[in-house]
């Protein structure tokens, strides 16, 4: 009995250790005694500058047929990661990338593994709260990808029938508020991200996958045969997405916005559109066809950085 | 580190409103809790069965129970659950794909679930079970035999209990990984504790409180399930019998 009394002390002395040590080894880490360091010190003491991306968000963030990441984000990160050499005066930043998910990009940013994710990121208010953000540079909203002829249009036909959704995403705060509001007893299923969403639509056990619609596209697109599928509904949210990066980074947050709007401005950025989502693009080579959204071309005329949730 | 820190993120109402962060991480405890526990019995009574078929001595019985441990030993846990959870239902006729998935999706994931984690850990259990009895002395069983009993009856009352009282604590340790291998069931979407933990951090902005949680309510469970079957091993303790463990 003294025994399992000492053990069991020994237990409840280390559990609110482990508790308080956690956030405190936190707040020690960055700074050093130098005082507040900025990204900006960080890539020039360094050389390098440390982006996450995806492994599976086309025609976002992805890996390409030769594990090369490729797409619309991917070639704004690298935008600014030439900005910032600009800004540096360094001729010769080393690009680092690291593959992220919905669920680790935050706390990669927080504990200074990367400096700058952009991907399918919504900027909302919440995340707001860890990280800051970028000017936006897409807006997207959440639809519905079905196989053609599965008698699925849109949100009312989806009543107690099984749908996908990636796990943590917008759609799924979206899909799961409609459905406890207007009782509409969908079963969620939470996939761990679009690719895993997209198997399970794949192999029936969802009748449909919610999602915003450009990642749709970007699931048919390496679908082993696109033409079964089809994207429906009337879009439920409008998301816009922006890179995310350490809360309060002024000067850093300034390079960054430079360089998203001179494209914007230049129309460069239009002429990015037009790269990923209006000619073909790998793995497969598909046209995604997707016209430019008349919001898109407001946010490429006026831009800003407001969430909008 | 720039981070805010708010410990009362899981009294707020969620994302639908209807209910509260502390309920889903709740909900995903009390998943990872039915799931192992219902994997557990599922795979020690096969295991027990499987190992027995490992040492009669009966060839047929021990290859075929040899060759089910080498795959469901050595294929990757997350291979196995892709495939009971995807592939098999593949080879049921048309109709039974249906009704699986039309039905409940939890109810469908937890199924697949508990075989899924039942069978490797059966596996598992099988190899304790077999070195469990065959560390028994020889003559345990020829003095068994000699005095007149069956063999299922030497099993059953001579080597069997001596045998189990050898492997209870490796034992230990096979429910203990029950319990960290339900994580895995994630990846075919059902929200145990690590996807709810990972669920309340993305909805709420405050993904280490989730996370610091959840790994406490683990080591909760590990920290009973070892205390409970200590004393199990110290109530089955023979006295003056090595094999009682302590």
């Amino acid at each position: 009995m003294s025994r399992s009394g000492v053990r069991l002390a020994l237990i409840g002395a280390l559990i609110p250790v482990i508790a308080m040590a956690a956030p405190r080894f936190g707040s020690a880490n960055p700074d050093d005694g130098s005082g507040r360091r900025t990204t900006l010190e960080k890539i020039r003491r360094t050389g390098v500058i440390t982006l996450g991306h995806r492994e599976n968000s086309i025609p976002f963030s992805y890996f390409d047929d030769r594990q090369r990441v490729v797409g619309y984000a991917h070639d704004i990160s690298v935008a600014v990661a030439r900005e910032v050499e600009r800004e540096l005066g360094m001729s010769s930043l080393t690009l680092k990338l690291v593959p992220v998910t919905s669920q680790t990009r935050i706390p990669l940013l927080i504990n200074n593994t990367i400096d700058l994710e952009c991907g399918t990121t919504t900027n909302n208010r919440i995340r707001g709260r860890q990280v800051g953000f970028s000017t936006n540079y897409f807006i997207s909203g959440t639809r519905f990808l079905t196989r053609k002829g599965s008698g699925i249009h849109d949100l009312d036909d989806l009543r107690g029938r099984n749908v996908v959704v990636s796990a943590g995403t917008t759609s799924e705060i979206v899909l799961r508020r409609v459905n406890a509001q207007r009782k509409l007893g969908i079963r969620i299923i939470a996939a761990r991200d679009h690719g895993d969403a997209f198997v399970a639509l794949e192999f029936g056990k969802a009748i449909a996958f919610m999602s915003d619609a450009a990642i749709l596209y970007g699931e048919i697109s390496k679908a082993k045969r696109p033409d079964d599928w089809h994207v429906v509904g009337t879009p439920m949210t409008e998301e816009v997405y922006a890179c995310a990066m350490r809360k309060g980074d002024v000067e850093f947050k300034a390079v960054v916005d430079r360089a998203i709007q001179r494209m914007m401005r230049d129309g460069d950025m239009r002429k990015l559109y037009a790269r990923w989502f209006q000619a073909p693009i790998p793995p497969r080579e598909v046209n995604l066809q997707v016209p430019l959204d008349p919001g898109l071309s407001a946010l490429f005329a006026y831009p800003n950085d407001l969430p909008l949730e | 580190m720039n981070y805010h820190w708010d410990w009362s993120v899981f009294s707020q109402l969620t994302i639908t409103t209807v209910d509260r962060y502390w309920q889903w991480m709740l909900s995903g405890l009390a998943l990872t809790v039915l799931i192992a526990l219902l994997a557990w019995m599922f795979a020690l009574a096969l295991g027990v069965l499987l190992g027995i078929a490992r040492t009669v001595p009966f060839r047929p019985a021990r290859v075929v129970v040899g060759a089910y441990v080498e795959v469901f030993r050595n294929i990757p846990l997350l291979v196995q659950l892709f495939f009971w959870y995807y592939i098999a239902p593949v080879f049921l006729s048309l109709p039974w794909q249906a009704v699986i998935n039309t039905a409940q999706p939890v109810l469908v994931q937890t199924v697949t679930a508990v075989l899924c984690l039942g069978l490797f850990t059966a596996a598992r259990v099988c190899e304790q079970v077999r070195a469990g009895i065959e560390a028994q002395p020889k003559d345990q069983f020829s003095a068994a035999l000699a005095l007149g009993l069956k063999r299922r009856q030497a099993y059953r009352y001579v080597i069997l209990p001596m045998a189990f009282r050898v492997i209870l604590p490796p034992l230990t340790s096979e429910f203990l990984n029950v319990f960290k291998n339900t994580a895995v069931v994630l990846t075919i979407g059902l929200l145990e504790l690590t996807a709810q933990s990972r669920q309340v951090g993305e909805f709420t902005g405050h993904i280490f409180e989730a996370f610091i949680v959840a790994t406490l309510l683990y080591f909760l469970i590990a920290q009973t399930v070892s205390r409970l079957m200590g004393r199990l091993e110290r109530r089955l303790t023979i006295p003056g019998e090595s094999g009682g463990g302590r």
